[in-house]
C-alpha cells in the first residue's frame, strides 16, 4: 500500500510528511518531522505524554491518525516557547521543581496552557481533574499543581492593563 | 571523617536554583531513549510467550527471515552458554544465568510475556509483522502464581536447579521455595511469652510495578571487530554495559554505553532486558538495533516488586516498652529467584529497639515476571505489617502512637543493621517534628481516620568517579557517570559551586559514557547526591589545592600563606600580601603551567547513613462504596542535609505517592491461564494528579558527619511508611482494622459489612 501525503500547519508552520494508513498523529509528528518531545508512554490515551493541540483541542496524539491531520492546525511542546522565551507555564515548572525525570513534562506542559486558555482562574481542584489524563510517577503531582496555579496567576496579571499590574 | 563545614558559610547548598538540565526538559529537546536515531538504524522486536509455563520443543524461524526487510531473526540459541554467578547490580544482586535467561528463554517459557524470539526489520511494522510468522512448539506446562500455589504439594517445579537455600540442610529435591533468611537476636519466644501485651496479625501487600511513564528502549550497534555501543535509558550505563558483557562474552572495554535521559526508573532500570537482545539482533544484521518496549511488554515482562505475606508478632512491657519480635514473611519472586527477602528481614524493625527477635523471610518462584528493584527494594512489605501492629499495641496500651515510637526509636549508639553501632541518625527527630505539626492534632471530619507510620533504608555509598576541570575562562567542567534521575546535576554543580567559591551557573554537569570516564555504581541505593556528590567535593578540593599551588607560584609565596576563599586566591604574607587571584586569572595563565588544572576523583564511601521517616495519613471513607480517599498527607523526613530543598521535597512527595497507590489501588490481576489481564495504565490504577492532595514535607536536617556537605540518601525511605499510614488511616476510618493491601473498594466494603 502506497504511503499518504499530509500537509498540516505544525506550530505555525506548513509542513507536509507521508505516512503509513495506520500511524498515529504521534508517530508522524517524531519520525517525520522530528518532533520527539511528544512521547509514548502507553499509546493507548491513558498515560497523557503525547498531549497535542489540534484544532483548538487537547488530544492525545497516540490515538489520532496521522492521516487525520491533514489540512489542520496542530500546536505541540516544541511551540510552546516563543522562540527561545519560555512560556509562564514552562518557566513556573522550572522555578518550582515540577518535573524529576522529565518524560511526562511535555504533554502536562502542552495540557496546562490548555488548561489556562480555557480557565485563567482555576482552583485546585480544577487543576487536578484538568490534569487527571496526564501520569507523573515521579513527582506526586504537588509541584506541577503549584507550577501550573503559579503561571495561571502571572498569565492574569500579564493580561491586566499595565496600570493596574502590582511588581513581583 | 571530614566535620560538616559550618552551616552559615553555605551560599548555594541548601538555595533552589534552576536545574541546569530544565529547559531541554520543558520544551521536548531532552534526548530519551525513544528519542535517539543512530544512522541506518533497523527496528527490532520481541516475540514473548503467551503462556505463564511452556517447555519450548521448537522454534521455527524461516518464515519470519523471509519476509521482505526482515534483516535478524534470534531465539534463545544465539545467545552463549553463561555460568550460573552472582554479580552487583544497582540495589543488591542478579545472577547472569538469570539475566540472560530473563533477557530471552531458552528451555522453557516461565511467564506469559517472557522474551521466547526476536527481529530486526527495516521498519517496526515489519518486524512485528515477522513476529507473526515465527513459529514455537509448545508444549504447555501446569502454572503458578501465587505463593499458595508454589507452596501446594505436587505444585509444577519452575526450576529443577533451584533449591531451597539457607536451610540447615540442603534439600536433595527442587523446590519453588528458593530461599530462607533469618535474622536472630536473643529468645524472642520467652520474651513474648513475658510481655504485657502482645499484637499478632497476618498481613499481606501484592507485587506492584515501578511504572516509570518512559518505558525500556535501547539502540545497539555491534561491529565486525567486536566493538560495540549502546545507548539507552537506565539508572547505570556501567550496569549495563557489564552484564551486557557477561551475558554476552564481550569485553567490557569494547562496549561503549551512553546514558540517555531516563524517563523514571525507582529501581526498575537497574538491570538489563532489551540490551543483550538488540545487541544480537545488531551483530546478525550488521545494522544499529532499536527496540523500544510498549507498555503492555513493560507491565508483562518488567518489574515488579514482589508481594509479601506476613505474619507479626510483637509484645510490650505494660509502659510500652517492646520486649520482643518474631516475623515470619514470604515474598513471590517471580521467574527467578531474588525477592529481596534480605532488606525486608533486615528493615523490618530496623527503626526500633527490639531487644530479641526473630525475623525469618522465605522466598518463592513462580511464573510472573521475574521482580525488579523498586524504591527501598523490599523495605514496605515489611515495615507495613510492623508498623500496623505498633498502631495496635498503641491502641491496647492507650499510648499515643508516636509515643510509643518515641519510647523504642532507635537513637546514635544503637547497634544498627550492620551489627556497628548507628551514626548520627534522626528517627527521633522526625517522632518529635511529627508530633508538632500541625496535621497530627487538626480534627477529623466524618467518616475520616488518622494514621502514622515510621520506617528507614539503610542507603548507600559506593563507587563513583568525578572527573572535575577548570576552562581557560574559569569556567568549570563537573563530569560524572552517574546517571541524572531526578535533580542529580543540579545537586552536583551545587556542591562543586559552594566548595569552590563560585557561582552556580559557573558550573556545568555532564553524565557521560563508560568509555569516558571511570566506574560509578548505578543512580539507586540513594546513593548519588552522597557518593558522586563526595567525589565532586573531593575533586574541588583538588582542584583548590592546584589553583592555589599556582598562585603562590605566581607571587613567590608558600603555598601554605595563600587562601582559597570566593572563587578566588588571597595572598596572605609576603611582599604581594592582600593581592588576589580569580580562577579566571588563574586559569589564563595555564601556559605558564602545565596546562589547565584538572582532577579525576574514585571514591567510594562506606560512611553513609540510614535515613528515617514518619508519615502523617487522614483517609476519608465513603461508606456507602467503600471507596477511600487520602485528604492529607505530611512527610518528615530525616534528610541529612538537603543540598537543594526542592528536589528532596520532590523525592518525599513522589515516594509518598507511590507508596499511598501500593496501598490503595495498584495490584495484578491475572487470569485462570496465568495472563496479565491489566497490563495498561487504564486497567493497572497508579495514582493521578485528581487521587491525591498536596503532600506537605519536613525535612529535618541531622547532618552526616561522613559527608563534607552532610548528605544522607533520601530518594528511597519515603515509599517505606505509607503503606502502614495509609492503612492505619483506613481501618481507624472504617472500624475494622484493614491488613490485606490494596484497599480497593470491594474489600474495604466487605470489611464494613463484615463488621456491622
Amino acid at each position: 500500500m502506497s504511503k499518504i501525503l499530509v500537509s498540516a500547519t505544525v506550530n505555525g508552520d506548513a509542513q507536509q510528511f507521508l505516512c503509513e494508513p495506520g500511524d498515529s498523529l504521534l508517530d508522524a509528528l517524531r519520525t517525520q518531522l522530528q518532533l520527539t518531545g511528544a512521547k509514548e508512554g502507553c499509546g493507548s490515551g491513558d498515560c497523557g505524554a503525547c498531549t497535542v493541540i489540534l484544532d483548538g483541542r487537547m488530544v492525545c496524539s497516540c490515538l489520532v491518525f496521522a492521516a487525520e491531520a491533514e489540512g489542520r492546525i496542530v500546536a505541540t511542546i516544541e511551540g510552546v516557547a516563543d522562540g527561545s522565551v519560555l512560556h509562564p507555564v514552562q518557566t513556573k515548572f522550572l522555578e518550582h521543581a515540577a518535573l524529576q525525570c522529565g518524560f511526562c513534562t511535555p504533554g502536562f506542559i502542552v495540557a496546562a496552557k490548555a488548561l489556562l486558555e480555557h480557565n485563567p482562574d482555576p482552583t485546585e481542584s480544577e487543576v487536578r481533574y484538568w490534569l487527571a489524563g496526564n501520569l507523573c510517577r515521579c513527582t506526586g503531582y504537588d509541584k506541577i499543581v503549584r507550577a501550573v496555579m503559579d503561571a495561571g496567576a502571572q498569565l492574569r496579571q500579564e493580561q491586566r492593563p499595565a496600570s493596574e499590574r502590582t511588581t513581583a | 571523617m571530614n566535620a560538616p563545614e559550618n552551616p552559615s558559610r553555605f551560599r548555594i547548598v541548601g538555595t533552589r536554583p534552576v536545574r541546569p538540565d530544565g529547559i531541554d526538559k520543558v520544551t521536548g529537546k531532552a534526548i530519551y531513549s525513544p528519542d535517539f536515531a543512530a544512522p541506518g538504524m533497523i527496528h527490532g522486536a520481541i516475540l514473548r510467550s503467551p503462556h505463564a509455563h511452556a517447555r519450548i520443543r521448537g522454534i521455527n524461524t524461516r518464515k519470519a527471515e523471509a519476509l521482505p526487510g526482515v534483516k535478524a531473526v534470534i531465539t534463545g540459541r544465539d545467545f552463549p552458554t553463561v555460568e550460573s554467578l552472582e554479580v552487583s547490580l544497582g540495589e543488591g544482586s542478579g545472577n547472569i544465568l538469570h539475566t540472560s535467561r530473563n533477557c530471552m528463554a531458552l528451555e522453557k517459557a516461565l511467564y506469559h510475556g517472557h522474551a521466547v524470539a526476536a527481529v530486526a526489520a527495516t521498519s517496526e511494522a515489519i518486524a512485528r509483522a515477522a513476529l507473526a510468522l515465527i513459529e514455537v512448539d509448545y508444549e504447555v506446562l501446569p502454572h503458578v502464581i501465587t505463593v499458595a500455589e508454589a507452596q501446594a504439594p505436587g505444585a509444577p517445579i519452575i526450576h529443577d536447579t533451584v533449591f531451597t537455600s539457607g536451610l540447615d540442610e540442603t534439600p536433595i529435591t527442587p523446590s519453588n521455595t528458593s530461599s530462607r533468611f533469618v535474622i536472630a537476636d536473643g529468645d524472642p519466644d520467652a520474651a513474648l511469652a513475658a510481655s504485657a501485651v502482645v499484637v499478632e496479625a497476618s498481613f499481606s501487600t501484592q507485587p506492584v510495578h515501578q511504572c516509570y511513564i518512559e518505558p525500556h528502549g535501547c539502540v545497539a550497534s555491534f561491529n565486525a571487530d567486536g566493538q560495540a555501543q549502546i545507548w539507552a535509558s537506565s539508572q547505570g550505563a556501567f550496569m549495563i554495559r557489564d552484564l551486557t558483557a557477561s551475558i554476552l562474552g564481550l569485553r567490557q572495554a569494547d562496549i561503549r554505553v551512553t546514558p540517555l535521559e531516563i524517563g523514571g526508573g525507582f529501581g526498575g532500570k537497574t538491570t538489563v532486558y532489551l540490551e543483550p537482545v538488540a545487541m544480537l539482533l545488531s551483530r546478525k544484521a550488521g545494522r544499529p538495533v532499536r527496540i523500544m518496549m510498549t507498555r503492555d511488554e513493560v507491565f508483562r515482562a518488567s518489574g515488579p516488586a514482589p508481594g509479601t505475606e506476613a505474619t507479626v508478632r510483637i509484645g510490650a512491657a505494660a509502659d510500652g516498652t517492646l520486649t520482643g519480635a518474631i516475623i515470619e514473611f514470604t515474598s513471590r519472586g517471580g521467574a527467578f529467584p531474588g525477592a529481596d527477602v534480605h532488606p525486608s528481614a533486615m528493615h523490618a524493625l530496623a527503626h526500633y529497639r527490639v531487644p530479641a527477635r526473630r525475623v525469618t523471610g522465605w522466598e518463592v518462584v513462580t511464573n510472573t515476571a521475574s521482580t525488579a528493584a523498586y524504591r527501598a527494594p523490599g523495605a514496605p512489605q515489611t515495615v507495613f505489617p510492623v508498623e500496623c501492629c505498633m498502631d495496635e499495641l498503641a491502641t491496647r496500651l492507650g499510648m499515643d502512637p508516636i509515643e510509643l515510637r518515641l519510647k523504642n526509636a532507635v537513637r546514635p549508639g544503637d547497634k544498627g543493621l550492620n551489627h556497628l553501632p548507628l551514626g548520627a541518625v534522626g528517627f527521633v527527630e522526625c517522632l518529635e517534628a511529627a508530633k508538632a505539626h500541625p496535621h497530627y492534632t487538626a480534627p477529623l471530619g466524618p467518616n475520616q481516620g488518622r494514621g502514622i507510620a515510621g520506617g528507614s533504608w539503610a542507603n548507600y555509598g559506593g563507587p563513583s568517579t568525578v572527573e572535575l576541570s577548570v576552562a581557560d575562562d574559569g569556567s568549570v567542567l563537573v563530569v560524572t557517570g552517574s546517571p541524572d534521575i531526578g535533580g542529580s546535576r543540579a545537586s552536583m554543580a551545587m556542591m562543586a559551586a559552594e566548595t569552590l567559591g563560585l557561582p552556580y551557573e559557573a558550573v556545568r554537569v555532564t553524565i557521560a559514557d563508560t568509555s569516558s570516564i571511570g566506574v560509578s555504581m548505578a543512580t539507586a541505593g540513594s546513593r548519588t547526591t552522597f557518593a558522586t556528590g563526595r567525589a565532586v567535593v573531593d575533586a574541588a578540593k583538588e582542584v583548590i589545592a592546584a589553583l592555589r599551588d599556582r598562585a603562590a607560584n605566581i607571587w613567590g609565596a608558600a603555598p601554605s600563606g595563600v587562601e582559597w576563599r570566593d572563587g578566588a586566591a588571597h595572598c596572605l604574607t609576603g611582599d604581594n600580601a592582600g593581592q588576589s587571584l580569580s580562577i579566571a586569572q588563574i586559569a589564563g595563565r595555564a601556559g605558564q603551567f602545565s596546562g589547565q588544572v584538572s582532577s579525576v576523583v574514585s571514591v567510594t564511601s562506606p560512611d553513609y547513613l540510614p535515613g528515617f521517616a514518619v508519615h502523617i495519613c487522614d483517609t476519608e471513607l465513603d461508606p456507602e462504596t467503600g471507596h477511600l480517599r487520602v485528604v492529607r498527607y505530611t512527610a518528615v523526613q530525616d534528610v541529612g542535609r538537603a543540598i537543594h530543598p526542592d528536589y528532596v521535597e520532590g523525592q518525599l512527595q513522589g515516594g509518598s505517592a507511590q507508596g499511598i497507590g501500593w496501598a490503595l489501588s495498584e495490584a495484578y490481576s491475572f487470569n485462570s491461564a496465568g495472563e496479565v489481564e491489566n497490563a495498561g495504565f487504564l486497567d493497572y490504577r497508579m495514582p493521578v494528579c485528581s487521587d491525591l492532595p498536596m503532600i506537605d514535607t519536613v525535612m529535618v536536617e541531622v547532618p552526616n558527619p561522613g559527608h563534607p556537605y552532610g548528605v544522607k540518601g533520601v530518594g528511597e525511605v519515603p515509599i517505606v511508611p505509607p503503606l502502614a499510614a495509609v492503612a492505619i488511616a483506613a481501618s481507624h476510618a472504617a472500624g475494622v482494622p484493614l491488613r490485606h493491601l490494596p484497599l480497593s473498594p470491594d474489600k474495604v466494603y466487605a470489611a464494613l459489612q463484615s463488621r456491622n
